[in-house]
């Protein structure tokens, strides 16, 4: 076992600048704190060890060892590390795209390096590119591309993406040429007319990268944006093709070329294409087929989406097909079916992985480009070459893109308008794609590389950093209609889908195969065989209609969930930025906030996407607390949120961290409701609070509770296990789905709508007690139908009086978290349910406390609507459990009766482990021990700080 | 152009038409021929059965809506010009026909779209969708899969966001209200012979 130096985080990037150096020059002073920290006794060894020469080392320097893992996660800190440092002021980033920042960034690493060393060390490699970092992207891309806006779009993707693309490559190529013929272009570049062509190709690909770096931060409307990042992603298989069918031209050499080499290279690019196609929905039907029987592993959903959608890259390239084809059709073919089968929990870890994962390869992508141009060595200049690309590349596009809107808007409903085509020639942004495959051209063969490689430099700066720097202020200038990131309504949902019926309807009665009759033929087909095939039982036969209204539903939960916490951390923090927090009134209304703002169409992509690339790591975060450890995130948290984020008084930022946190205080009470854990030694645990910890004392809980449930031991325990701590995850899980979407809006104007508020807080307007069992109460309407939050799966009705005990539980543990000092003493607070019966509707523009005092008149209405709110639409951790609970045995579900009393926990392992009677006792037993429940936020506080 | 001018002849009332509807010589050949197909008894109208006989509509969870819709109301016929009046409201909304030579607003206007659709729901015609309407609507849309409370809490949900004036039902206005973010005229138009 080799025991490295381990030098202090601080020190790392220093080190790895100091790579070049022999590593015997590092002294002893560099040190880590752990090797400092072995006793002085090891020291005097070691010394010892000096003396002798040779012998048994205790500490050795085992760089070799550990050197290329090393480097790339130095190389992935420095850029995460970069991308923290743009996003530290706001007022940088609007202006300047990320993708700006990156390559000035590798600019400047190269420098270091390259001043140090005399030798460029890093480039970037082919296959680095090819296999590992153009998939991450490509996958992401794909798998969450809206697949509807894709396909209404597709006509006019694939036609800008081929047709656009062929244009692209054979007019730059050839007049090139032309230039070269006419001497514009010096004599010392050396290419004929193939090697023009060749470079023409890989130059005329729209880079999805870069595309997606700038529009993204652009947020053009959703249709711009889909046919120029559908176009970018297609036409990469393109150029690829075109690419590899060139190089085998330039290396049979020109003149050996026959006629019918040129068809066979026709063929080769349909062939290449198509297949890349069908490999990636193969796997894509794998993947959904797969996923449908992950229930009782859900741990490793998440793995298979990866796993299968990087094999079908790996394998349309194994067959030279093309692997981007297949990557995106396997993500668009299998996200419908994947994201029905897997859990939430699942969900969110396979869009934040991608996110990551996408978000380092560009990061990486473009550094690597910035520390290539510093390396001199690696390309010549030619300014004619140079000059007539640009402007060749520039024209061209322009004229493509009008030539063939002006042919597609003959056949699209909706035409492209000037603006639009503006936008798409000036965002034909080249890239890394481009750049990767100039520098893996053979420099024996292309004699004039090093100049095609000067010359992909400067159009990859050009485009990236000119077009994308000015995309936006001509967006703003031109007026692109933004796209209205904003989820649609309960109403809108259904009458939208009213018109489609109606549409489709119409055109039969009109007798036109128009394309809603297509997407209406695909439904039923999918309908019937696909998803029958591909999708889990439970899933399948829910509607579309009913996710939407369950959405919308986990939506209101979230907003509830923020109204009360915000009473709840503005009065348990004593911090100067949080009670500052409590004063955005703004706050309170999130539900039409995130009516207004959440993503529309393209549900996934805007969600993390249009967050710009530090957010991204952020919530990855976030992400990755939630999924193992409640507790430290929010510790973090705070101190992201008090140490960086405060002075810069990004209120976007705030109340998605406001947001996050109050979920997960949220989220940690219902759970150890169901755990039936004594709040305090959970609290203690979290104190001492190390991941190691939280994951070992996770487990036997789990077990506990669930033998507690009276379940057969010995028959699945290790299953239900499993299901158990998936179902506490997925709960949590779906609150931070959907709370990312609250990054992007901003705060919402003090003057609300009156419509809005009214249609977006239903429940909040019933004058009636919450308590009440009225089912037609539309707060109660979620508790007498399955509940609105469970995920997709969890449809079984549960019984009226547990779903009632349900209410009850949360209702009182509300109040307790939200009085901050005095502890409840039972578990009905008594001002919640006089309150409740008070029943005011909310204020249209309540301003929430602004000091910790949460018993004003403003903080009473508040908490009203608030309960009230709970009752209809916060169910959703435990019916989710039972759910699981009934796939697993039926014994469970039987224990889920609240009046069946529970067989004795055959071996409590836990001390102080409540026994539970029914859960209704249960849970108001766990609420009458509040002195935890309150301790527990007070025990956090100085730690936040 | 010359075929198609000719053909017209036989419809009746065709120059009205286009200028009525919006919809060229093409456009109300292609749908007379359509007409003429489906009017099995060559009646020159044609009754609900003619409709139900069209196989797709027949899987068109609110095709007997829609097909009602074409009937103004006692009438158990539709004829030709009745007929291509209803589709002139799936025609793209033109913004320079905003109001006809009869000040009438066109069918093809976003309002009118709307309208179509809204009387779609309003089975009664009183110019409210009330919850019972909705709900049967929303019974159709999603089949057997759903269970009756949940229908009824989604119609619920969907009465308590659009309704303003607490009525406890969807008026017009309201309707336009609840869906004054989508584009109508996108999502309520038919590329016609496009």
């Amino acid at each position: 076992m080799p025991s490295p130096r381990l030098l202090p985080l601080a020190l790392r990037v220093a080190v790895f600048l100091l790579l070049f150096l022999p590593p015997p020059a590092v002294s002893d002073g560099t040190q880590g704190p752990v090797a400092l920290a072995r006793s002085t006794a090891e020291e005097e060894d070691q010394h010892q060890d000096h003396q002798h020469g040779g012998g048994y080392k205790v500490v050795q320097w085992e760089w070799s060892y550990v050197q290329t893992p090393y480097i790339i996660a130095t190389w992935l800190l420095v850029a995460s590390v970069a991308k923290i440092l743009f996003h530290f002021s706001q007022r940088f980033t609007k202006v300047v795209p990320e993708s700006c920042m990156l390559i000035l960034l590798g600019l400047v690493l190269g420098g270091i390096v390259l001043i140090a060393n005399k030798k460029q060390l890093y480039q970037l490699e082919p296959a680095l590119f090819f296999l590992f970092l153009l998939p991450t992207i490509v996958g992401d891309a794909g798998y969450f591309m809206p697949a509807r806006l894709f396909f209404d779009n597709l006509g006019a993707i694939l036609t800008y993406a081929v047709v656009g693309t062929l244009w692209n490559a054979f007019c730059t190529g050839f007049c090139l040429y032309a230039a070269k013929v006419l001497n514009v272009i010096d004599a010392k570049v050396q290419a004929d007319l193939m090697d023009f062509l060749l470079f023409g190709a890989l130059i005329s690909a729209v880079d999805p990268v870069a595309v997606l770096a700038v529009f993204e931060e652009v947020h053009v409307n959703d249709t711009l944006f889909i046919i120029v990042f559908g176009e970018s992603l297609v036409n990469d298989a393109v150029t690829v093709v075109l690419y590899k069918v060139y190089i085998s031209f330039v290396q049979v050499g020109a003149a050996n070329v026959q006629t019918a080499d040129y068809f066979k290279g026709v063929a080769s690019f349909l062939i290449v294409s198509i297949g890349g196609t069908l490999v990636g929905l193969v796997f894509a039907v794998i993947l959904g087929f797969i996923t449908r029987f992950t229930k009782k592993v859900r741990i490793i959903e998440p793995l298979f989406v990866f796993l299968l959608v990087y094999l079908a890259y790996l394998t349309a390239e194994l067959f030279s097909l093309s692997a981007i084809l297949s990557m995106t059709f396997c993500g668009i073919g299998a996200n419908k079916y994947v994201e029905a089968n897997i859990s939430q929990k699942s969900r969110t870890t396979v869009k934040y992985t991608m996110k990551t994962l996408a978000s380092i390869a560009e990061t990486i992508i473009f550094i690597f480009l910035g520390i290539s141009v510093v390396d001199k060595s690696k390309w010549a200049w030619d300014t004619g070459l140079v000059s007539c690309t640009l402007v060749f590349i520039l024209v061209f596009r322009a004229i493509g893109v009008v030539g063939q809107t002006w042919v597609l808007n003959r056949f699209r409903l909706v035409p492209l308008d000037k603006i639009d085509q503006v936008m798409m020639s000036y965002g034909g942004l080249r890239g890394a794609v481009a750049f990767a495959l100039v520098v893996l051209l053979d420099g024996e063969q292309v004699k004039a590389k090093d100049y095609f490689v000067a010359t992909t430099i400067v159009v990859v700066f050009f485009t990236v950093m000119f077009q994308g720097l000015t995309i936006k202020p001509l967006v703003k200038w031109l007026k692109v209609p933004r796209s209205t990131s904003r989820k649609p309504t309960i109403n809108e949902e259904i009458h939208e889908r009213a018109f489609d019926h109606i549409l489709t309807a119409v055109e039969d009665i009109a007798g036109l195969q128009g394309y809603h009759h297509w997407r209406d033929k695909w439904e039923q087909f999918d309908k019937k065989y696909l998803s029958k095939l591909l999708l889990r039982k439970s899933v399948y036969t829910k509607s579309e209609l009913w996710e939407a209204y369950q959405k919308i539903n986990i939506r209101d939960a979230i907003s509830v969930i923020d109204q009360g916490g915000n009473v709840l951390t503005s009065a348990r923090l004593s911090l100067p930025s949080m009670a500052s927090r409590a004063s955005y009134p703004e706050f309170t209304n999130v539900t039409n906030y995130l009516r207004e703002n959440g993503s529309g169409v393209c549900l996934d992509l805007q969600v993390i996407d249009n967050v710009p690339g530090a957010k991204v790591e952020e919530d990855t975060e976030t992400h990755h607390f939630l999924a193992g450890n409640l507790y430290k995130p929010r510790r973090r948290y705070q101190s992201h949120y008090s140490r960086h984020f405060m002075p810069l008084g990004e209120k976007e930022r705030q109340d998605r961290e406001v947001f996050q946190r109050n979920m997960k205080i949220r989220m940690e009470s219902s759970k150890s409701t169901r755990h039936k854990r004594h709040k305090k030694e959970r609290s203690i645990k979290k104190r001492r609070g190390s991941d190691s910890k939280e994951e070992s004392s996770e487990k036997p809980r789990r077990n506990v509770s669930w033998h507690d449930k009276g379940a057969e031991p010995v028959l699945v325990p290790v299953e239900s296990d499993k299901d158990r701590s998936d179902a506490e995850k997925e709960d949590d899980e779906g609150i931070t789905f959907v709370a990312q979407k609250v990054e992007t809006p901003k705060p919402r104007p003090k003057s609300v709508p009156a419509a809005l508020e009214v249609s977006s807080s239903p429940p909040a307007r019933s004058p009636s007690p919450p308590l009440s069992a009225d089912s037609h109460l539309p707060w109660k309407g979620g508790v007498g139908s399955p509940p609105p939050c469970v995920s997709v799966e969890a449809t079984k009705i549960i019984p009226v009086d547990l779903q009632q005990a349900w209410n009850q539980s949360i209702s009182s543990l509300e109040s307790i978290s939200s009085p901050p000092a005095p502890p409840v003493p039972d578990p009905l607070h008594p001002r919640i349910s006089a309150l409740s019966r008070l029943g005011a509707p909310r204020p249209v523009s309540y301003t929430p406390p602004s000091s910790s005092s949460s018993s004003t008149a403003a903080g009473t209405s508040f908490n009203t609507s608030n309960t009230q709110l709970l009752h209809g639409s916060f169910l959703f951790p435990d019916r989710r459990l039972k759910e699981e609970e009934e796939d697993d045995s039926f014994e469970s579900s039987q224990e889920l009766q609240p009046d069946t009393p529970s067989a004795p926990p055959p071996g409590t392992v836990l001390p102080g482990q409540g026994r539970k009677k029914n859960p209704c006792v249960y849970l108001r037993s766990l609420v009458s021990s509040p002195p935890h429940g309150s301790s527990e936020p007070r025990s956090r506080g100085p730690t936040q700080l | 152009m010359g075929s198609s001018k000719s053909s017209l002849r036989h419809i009746p009332n065709a120059q009205e038409l286009i200028q009525d509807t919006g919809f060229s010589a093409a456009h109300i050949q292609r749908l007379y021929e359509r007409f003429d197909l489906l009017d099995r008894d060559q009646m020159g109208r044609l009754r609900v059965p003619d409709f139900e006989a069209i196989s797709h509509l027949a899987m068109n969870p609110i095709g007997d809506r829609i097909i009602a819709a074409f009937f103004s109301p006692g009438k158990d016929t539709v004829d030709f010009p009745s007929f291509v009046r209803i589709l002139a409201h799936f025609q793209p909304t033109d913004d320079n026909r905003t109001r006809d030579s009869s000040g009438k607003e066109p069918y093809n206007s976003p309002n009118r779209k709307l309208q179509f659709a809204f009387q779609l729901y309003d089975q009664d015609g009183d110019g409210k969708i009330s919850r019972a309407e909705l709900l049967q609507v929303l019974q159709e849309m999603l089949g057997m899969q759903v269970t009756d409370e949940l229908l009824q809490s989604i119609a619920e949900r969907a009465i308590q966001e659009a309704d303003l004036d607490q009525d406890d039902a969807i008026s017009f206005d309201e309707f336009k209200k609840c869906l004054e973010k989508v584009d109508i005229d996108q999502k309520m138009r038919i590329g016609f012979l496009s």
